[in-house]
């Protein structure tokens, strides 16, 4: 396939997961924020939102406070962010524009309703709680129907592999980016000082990466620290882990590389990412320290990416 | 102006054979059901996103061309005459065009002035002697013809570059077929479905030599920006080509390659919908960005079928379509089929003194002009455009035709007050391969669907209606 195709797939791929995991994150945020003060102390988790989303610097350059307002409305609809939910579907429906040859009719139908709908519903932005929540739904609603409707409509040929991959680098690095910014909650397995304060905070974890049925599912434990860590980082079983989303990476590149007859860097790369996952233990990433483990893995992940591009997009 | 042909009904009331199932189901279907529908027709059309841009539009960047839910319908026996007289034209357009690139007879005959080839701005001299395979120019004509009575089609443009809107007749024939099922049950409406196919083996027919038994095939767009980009998709789709921009392409060793997730890949046939001034930055605008370097060298070398050839404007300017009666005598010595519009060419003085004196009468044409810019309505004009239009005839006469403002054809057509006459015309599409010419029975319907308007094009507010030619 085109080189070009390849691309705007693999990157529209990765607007309609950053769509959503934004509009989770903001979720998440919101349920924090509506726990009384004493719950949850003085922190601003508007702040750790801009964090996790990876455009906290860029934030300030146009606001004074991290608000409920103003970061919502940053990430959820500003034009000046190219990350915003807005920006996201809209990139994600120009891309499939250029790729329609490449998108199954259900996939193109579900990405051209959710911009027209952004434009006629959620053009002027939210204007309350309740109409907020509904925008968030629509935008993980959204992300649902493309990803199901990719998964079962589309041949099973290297369109679909690139766009699973663009999936996955999307996915790895929204849950490592969760655990960087929080990895400050996850405290050592010794450690039982848990308050309310960390309860909810890890509460949020799970909750950006809908995990947290899965979490009472596997551990069948209360919350701890310790195994949100394990969940998120090591868990094969739960799509969202940086271990799941790795073997699928693999998977994918694989299935590629066996379709064209020939493995290169990116085969390599993914393998030693993902065998580095399979041979660690929660031990001793703790020993090693969490913040140096995740950025090490974020860093790894975006040099996949680089890798990706250069092998077949370019 | 003379009172208007109607498809459907004659005058006195009563109807034309084509369209007796049609008005005797209208007559059964309540007005509501009808607007239903058509409010159901556009929710389809919006969620496929049938759209085109309308340049320098910025607030309708997309914008939906309107689509009328009645059809309009044709016989068996009118649409024979159609197709032969279109097999005709384009046969001749081709001999026309092989031949101003090569010994030119027609000039030596003195049948058409040799400055109008020389001096046009899409006269290519890049292809002068160039050998394209199989001597096919146009491979994809939509010829815009429109009906003045119940026996004259006249051919109203020939457009020999790269004509669009067989998306639309494609687009519209699928969603009437899912709205009004029993519309269709009632009559035998030819298929139009073959178009994709007859397209792909028409393009695959004119591959070069030197192409392998498997001639790859693309489609190249100047992108998403570009009007016509949806139907650049659709057809993309629907050929199972690969749609591809300039950048997707690299010549070496003059031939023409596409960089695919697996290197690059030989391209044997484009058909190309970027005009040729934006094909190839080396020989023709420099400082475009859409076209491919070195494209021009590979299809000189033979290593690479454009479709259609390079040149072709000269084919569908204004000034030389008023010539196409003698091209076809003078090609294939026979009578044209289908008539010209008559046409006074402002350049010659005894014609521009007759438009000048008549100009309130007239429609006037700018030579290179399209889309239905630049153009005088006589009969819809104020004073003072028409006194405008006679400074510039005067100032550039050479510029400008005229033709009479025809009664174009009307045909019933929903309205915000019922059913309504509105004009029409029709742009069949003719394929031309190696070993022969195809038309699929149908065409484009554009209809202005303001009353009293004789301006179809989408830019300026027409819409689109399925076109059935019956079978028998």
């Amino acid at each position: 396939m085109l080189s070009r195709t390849a691309e705007n797939l693999y990157w529209l791929a990765r607007y309609v997961e950053r769509a959503e995991y934004i509009a989770r994150t903001i979720d998440a945020t919101l349920r924090v924020t509506a726990l009384p003060a004493a719950y949850i102390g003085k922190t601003n988790e508007w702040e750790s939102a801009l964090l996790t989303a990876g455009v906290s610097a860029s934030f300030y350059e146009t606001y004074q406070e991290a608000s409920e307002q103003n970061v919502v409305e940053y990430l959820a609809f500003s034009p000046s962010n190219p990350s915003s939910i807005k920006n996201c579907i809209e990139a994600a429906r120009l891309n499939s524009r250029s790729v329609r040859t490449a998108l199954t009719s259900e996939m193109w139908d579900t990405i051209n309703s959710a911009w027209i709908e952004l434009q006629e519903v959620w053009g002027k932005g939210t204007s309350s709680r309740e109409e907020l929540a509904r925008f968030l739904r629509f935008v993980q609603e959204t992300s649902l129907r493309f990803d199901g409707s990719a998964y079962r409509t589309m041949l099973r040929n290297d369109a679909y592999w690139f766009s699973r991959l663009g999936l996955h680098l999307e996915r790895a690095d929204n849950t490592a980016r969760i655990l960087d910014v929080k990895y400050h909650v996850l405290l050592p397995e010794e450690e039982h000082v848990g308050g309310p304060l960390d309860y909810y905070q890890w509460t949020s974890i799970l909750r950006s990466v809908s995990a947290l049925t899965a979490y009472h599912w596997v551990y069948r434990e209360t919350l701890k620290p310790w195994l949100i860590a394990d969940l998120l980082i090591l868990n094969d079983t739960l799509p969202r882990s940086l271990a799941s989303c790795y073997s699928n990476l693999v998977r994918n590149l694989d299935q590629i590389g066996v379709a064209y007859g020939r493995q290169g860097a990116s085969q390599r790369h993914a393998r030693g990412v993902r065998n580095r996952l399979e041979h660690s233990h929660m031990d001793d990433i703790f020993q090693h320290g969490v913040h140096e483990f995740i950025q090490e893995f974020i860093s790894d992940n975006a040099r996949l990416g680089e890798i990706i591009t250069k092998q077949y997009l370019i | 102006m003379a009172i208007a042909f109607d498809e459907m009904n004659v005058p006195g009331g009563d109807l034309r054979p084509a369209y007796r199932e049609l008005s005797r189901w209208l007559k059964e279907t309540p007005p509501d059901a009808l607007e239903y529908r058509r409010q159901e027709a556009e929710l389809l059309f919006r969620r496929i996103g049938i759209t085109f841009a309308v340049y320098g539009d910025a607030e309708a960047q997309e914008r939906l061309i309107p689509f009328d839910v009645i059809p309009r319908i044709i016989s068996a026996k009118e649409w024979a005459t159609l197709e032969s007289g279109l097999k005709q034209r384009v046969r001749a357009l081709n001999m026309f065009l092989r031949d101003i690139y090569h010994s030119r007879d027609i000039l030596r005959a003195n049948i058409i002035p040799d400055d109008l080839i020389f001096q046009n701005p899409v006269f290519r001299p890049e292809m002068n002697g160039q050998d394209v395979p199989h001597d096919v120019y146009v491979h994809i004509a939509g010829i815009d013809i429109v009906r003045t009575d119940a026996d004259n089609f006249i051919v109203l443009e020939d457009n020999a570059r790269t004509p669009s809107g067989v998306s639309y007749m494609l687009e519209n024939r699928e969603i009437m077929m899912r709205l009004f099922p029993d519309l269709f049950a009632r009559h035998r409406v030819a298929p139009v479905e073959r178009y994709p196919d007859a397209l792909l083996s028409t393009l695959r027919s004119v591959a070069p030599l030197s192409a392998s038994a498997e001639p790859t095939v693309a489609l190249m767009t100047p992108g998403v920006y570009n009007s016509a980009y949806y139907e650049h998709s659709f057809l993309a789709d629907k050929l199972g080509i690969e749609l591809v921009e300039g950048r997707d392409l690299v010549v070496k060793s003059d031939e023409v390659f596409m960089r695919t997730t697996e290197g690059l890949k030989r391209v044997d046939v484009i058909y190309r919908r970027v005009d040729d001034d934006f094909l190839d930055p080396l020989t023709f605008r420099p400082d475009s960005a859409l076209g491919v370097p070195g494209l021009m060298s590979a299809y000189a070398a033979g290593n690479v079928t454009l479709a259609n050839a390079v040149g072709t404007g000269i084919a569908d300017d204004k000034a030389i379509y008023s010539y196409m009666p003698q091209v076809v005598k003078f090609y294939l010595g026979e009578e044209p089929i289908l008539k010209n519009v008559p046409t006074w060419r402002c350049r010659e003085p005894k014609d521009l003194s007759y438009v000048l004196d008549h100009l309130g009468d007239l429609v006037v044409k700018e030579v290179h002009g399209s889309g239905g810019y630049g153009m005088l309505i006589g009969p819809a004009a104020t004073k003072a455009t028409i006194e405008a239009f006679r400074d510039k005839l005067k100032r550039e006469p050479e510029g400008f035709i005229a033709q009479p403002t025809l009664a174009l054809s009307t045909c019933p057509t929903c309205t915000a007050s019922g059913l309504a006459p509105r004009h029409v015309d029709l742009r069949p599409f003719v394929l031309t391969g190696s070993k022969q010419v195809t038309i699929v029975p149908g065409g484009l319907t554009r209809v202005a669907l303001k009353e009293g308007s004789l301006v179809v094009n989408s830019s300026q507010g027409g819409g689109t209606k399925d076109t059935w030619i019956l079978d028998e």
